[in-house]
């Protein structure tokens, strides 16, 4: 009962918090409306200037801020935008085409190319994708000064002309801004979906983001191309904006506006970046000294954001966590919740290993191992440090492929070090430390589990339609149900950096208890718990077992071992030593004198 | 025909490889690939010209200073943009921190220096035609600094250690060496073999503040190719790209020869992203 009026109020609470976020955007949409009536044409420009940056910065956001990816080039799809609709409007290579018409195939343009400059992410660490939009964006200019039947070369050629009632300085303007809302609209419902959550946990948990299914590439893709759409559509109306473009127009120093507008603004926000633009293009033309300084500026910039504040202006806008979080909160898992969450997914398969062998280097790791985890069992892996047991994990969750030996899930095998299908096996797993999502909240890092079951397409969580919104509520209502669970509902909404660690362990159970799994493999979940955090979780793994699943325990803690636990397996140099009840392991002598001690 | 791709190939493929080792030297001590490479390499061309052309200084005092000077950057790099972020090294706040940096630099120059390429003085007038000096410079220096280089790690105490701190921080630094000083040394190093790539490649990419940015990516490309922190790859990659981008050059053009070493850059990559010679990633869990 109480806990329906909780819900209930979080989410009336969410409702709230939600409008009051829009109001910012408003303000800010309403200035941009009213400025013809209150300021000179010069400021239209400038204000019609920002829209069409911001058109290309809220894609930008999501390749810089969401997924991380330091794509430092972004101004070659500008330009390529800008060209194709000048070049098809003007009919340079083919029968000419409405301005309308040109934007859209540009912005078409733009999703391909968006996937070919992205494509190198998806293999290449950051500086070689940093390097290689750099050289995107020099090769663009290039193609665009050397192509001289179509571009003009260095002479350039003529914007598109837009038709009616767009063609007047006033009407551009109103247009940029629809553009402008609409992308703000389209990126923030990405930011906000479980693409959004998954984009920010491959960036800062990858390794988590694995054990939960989410693929990076085909992410990275689908964001690619939304990015590169909205960057060349941003380019078409520039050219339009600025009614000649010749390749002087798009230099490198544009491209850093973009990048830097992003970073200013702060990762993983969408006000942030849309006030850094802001901020950005109107500094250098109030202050007209400094116009020559810009670039220098923007550099400046960059390096003090980077080294003094590098939460950005999102950071000192989130007054929400800088509330001191209430002391001596304890963490009570409610074992009754677990049962609602994870009790229709039992399975009668069993997790099985066979001579499993792994060696680093000289060293065998595992040597031969056959285990068996069971639907609705406690397995307990111990044994003393560098045995095998975190080894054993890594192999069964794919992130290590063992060199012989079979993994089978019910009839079917697992593949081995295929990370990313584990989590549609139903296998979910914490990790030794706690591999968190530090600047998203508690609830947030909890939902990454639910990412696979989405069903909503990326289009449809771009315009917000009804099956994923009802998507949405169902995940967040299961997560607020795992936090319950686990005993963290009074901390929901914190950023999640800001837990302690005991409260993190649990905040990784629920996150694997999001994915209802069949099997639950916890890595040492007891470590720095205290003894009456310990004796609650022991509670709470005992209720998931109830509920059907089948969990692995690796532990050093051995009375929690023994009181849980319905089958242990003590390994010694990657071997099994003993395997048994806890009351046998308790009295095996070899086990005693390797690891338990007399 | 064949002899000029030739020695014009060799020739910027030389300042390719020293640059290349510039991203190398800096990457030895800090695992950090900094953007200020390229810049470096654009100031060895812009303080040639300005010591011993603008100010009328003798060649060698002009080559010193100049040498003293880009060090000096390199040491600032290091204060400014590389030790702030060492801490959080896999956040890759470096990417960032030397990107502004090497962006200061060149608005910098851009602003005192100006903004169009300015010639480099001839320093011997030896040689014509192929032969000529601008053509034999770079490789010269580039081979007389391999050599150096290969005297430094092999046979000096200091460079020994340079190769400890690479081969592993933590045990280096267990051993009682000087680990910080150590990074600055580097980095110096590393401004001084910049310098001398633009110093060298003066009489063929002018003193031009835009420099910059093209030798970080020519410079990259062989590092990419022959694998993080190996000299001897960035080398064979700087001379292989230097003719294969002239041979384009006079082939298709000089527009689409920078297509086709983009292109080939990305597809070599993706097919092999650490580099021909290189070393496999590290354990993630």
């Amino acid at each position: 009962m109480s806990a329906t009026t909780s819900e209930a109020t979080g989410i009336e609470a969410a409702g709230g918090r939600r409008f009051a976020a829009l109001l910012p955007f408003l303000a800010l949409l309403a200035i941009g409306l009213v400025i013809p009536f209150v300021g000179n044409e010069y400021w239209v420009l400038i204000a019609t200037r920002i829209a069409i940056y911001w058109v290309l910065i809220s894609g930008l956001n999501l390749v810089v801020g969401y997924a991380g990816q330091l794509a430092i080039g972004y101004v070659a799809l500008f330009t390529l935008g800008a060209y194709t609709t000048s070049v098809l409007a003007a009919g340079n290579a083919t029968p000419p085409v409405p301005a309308f018409a040109a934007l859209g195939i540009a912005g078409l343009a733009g999703a391909v190319f968006g996937v070919v400059v992205g494509l190198p992410a998806l293999r290449l660490r950051t500086f070689y994708f940093a390097i290689s939009t750099l050289g995107f964006a020099t090769i663009v200019t290039q193609i665009a000064l050397a192509w001289q039947d179509v571009t003009g070369g260095g002479i350039g050629l003529p914007g598109p002309t837009l038709p009616e009632p767009f063609d007047t300085v006033t009407g551009l303007l109103y247009l940029c801004l629809a553009f402008a809302a609409f992308s703000t609209w389209i990126t923030a419902n990405i930011a906000r979906s479980r693409f959004g959550r998954a984009l920010v946990a491959v960036r800062d948990a990858d390794v988590a983001a694995e054990a939960t299914g989410i693929s990076k590439p085909r992410l990275l893709v689908l964001v690619f191309i939304l990015a590169g759409a909205l960057a060349a559509v941003a380019g078409g109306l520039f050219a339009s904006l600025q009614t000649y473009i010749t390749p002087d127009a798009f230099t490198f120093e544009l491209s850093l506006l973009f990048f830097i507008a992003v970073l200013i603004g702060g990762r993983g926000s969408i006000l942030g970046p849309l006030l850094g633009t802001i901020i950005l293009t109107v500094l250098p033309e109030i202050a007209a000294p400094l116009a020559a300084w810009s670039t220098f500026l923007y550099a400046a910039l960059l390096l003090v954001i980077v080294l003094a504040m590098p939460g950005g202006i999102a950071a000192l806008l989130d007054f929400r966590n800088r509330k001191p979080l209430p002391p001596g909160r304890a963490i009570a898992p409610r074992p009754d919740a677990v049962r609602t969450l994870v009790a229709h997914r039992a399975t009668p398969d069993i997790l099985s290993l066979r001579g499993i062998v792994l060696s680093f280097g000289g060293v065998r790791a595992i040597d031969g191992l056959d285990l068996e985890v069971r639907p609705g069992q406690i397995h307990g892996l111990i044994g003393p440090n560098g045995s095998g047991k975190t080894t054993t994990l890594n192999v069964i969750s794919g992130y290590y492929r063992p060199e012989t030996g079979s993994m089978m899930l019910g009839g079917h095998t697992l593949a081995a070090g295929r990370t990313t299908d584990r989590a549609a096996h139903g296998i979910a797993r914490t990790f030794q430390t706690p591999r968190l999502i530090g600047e998203a909240s508690v609830l947030e890092n909890v939902m990454i589990g639910g990412t696979i079951e989405g069903r909503a397409t990326f289009l449809e969580a771009l315009l917000s339609l009804p099956r994923h919104r009802r998507e949405e509520r169902v995940m967040e209502q299961r997560a607020r149900l795992a936090l319950a669970a686990v005993g963290l509902d009074g901390v929901t909404e914190v950023r999640a950096d800001r837990l302690q660690h005991s409260e993190l362990r649990f905040m990784e159970i629920a996150r694997a208890l999001m994915q209802r799994p069949a099997f639950l493999l916890l890595d040492e979940p007891a470590a720095g718990l205290s003894a009456e955090e310990i004796r609650r979780l022991a509670a709470l793994i005992r209720a998931v077992s109830a509920g059907g699943t089948g969990v692995l325990l690796v532990e050093h803690h051995a009375d929690l071992i023994f009181d849980i636990c319905d089958h242990v397996t003590v390994l010694n140099l990657g071997r099994i030593l003993a395997a048994g009840t806890p009351g046998e392991i308790r009295v095996h002598k070899e086990v005693v004198s390797a690891y338990l001690g007399a | 025909m064949l002899a000029s791709i030739l020695a014009s190939g060799l020739a910027v493929g030389a300042v390719y490889a020293l640059i290349g080792i510039t991203y190398n030297t800096m990457f030895a001590t800090s695992r950090v690939m900094s953007f200020t490479a390229g810049q470096l390499g654009m100031l060895g061309g812009v303080f040639g010209s300005l010591f011993i052309l603008k100010l009328g200084l003798p060649s060698i005092l002009g080559l010193l200073l100049m040498l003293a000077a880009c060090a000096l950057i390199g040491v600032m790099t290091e204060i400014v943009a590389v030790r702030p972020v060492l801490k959080s090294l896999e956040q890759h706040l470096y990417v960032l921190t030397t990107l502004a940096v090497a962006l200061l630099i060149q608005q910098f120059t851009a602003i005192q220096w100006g903004t169009e390429p300015q010639p480099f003085p001839r320093l011997f007038a030896i040689g014509s035609g192929v032969w000529d000096e601008k053509y034999w410079l770079p490789v010269v220096i580039c081979a007389v600094t391999i050599i150096g280089l290969e005297y430094l790690y092999r046979r000096t105490l200091v460079g020994r250690a340079f190769v400890a701190i690479a081969e592993d921080n933590f045990a280096a630094r267990a051993l009682g060496l000087p680990e910080r000083n150590l990074r600055i040394a580097s980095y110096a190093l590393a401004g001084a073999i910049g310098g001398l790539a633009g110093f060298a490649g003066g009489q063929l990419l002018l003193a031009f503040f835009a420099n910059g940015p093209l030798l970080n990516f020519y410079g990259f490309i062989p590092v990419a190719l022959g694998g993080l922190g190996n000299n001897r790859g960035a080398v064979i990659g700087g001379l292989a790209l230097g003719l294969f981008q002239q041979a384009a050059n006079f082939w298709v053009g000089g527009i689409f020869s920078s297509v086709a070493v983009f292109t080939l850059f990305i597809i070599v990559l993706l097919a092999a992203p650490q580099g021909l010679f290189g070393a496999a990633a590290s354990r993630r869990v």
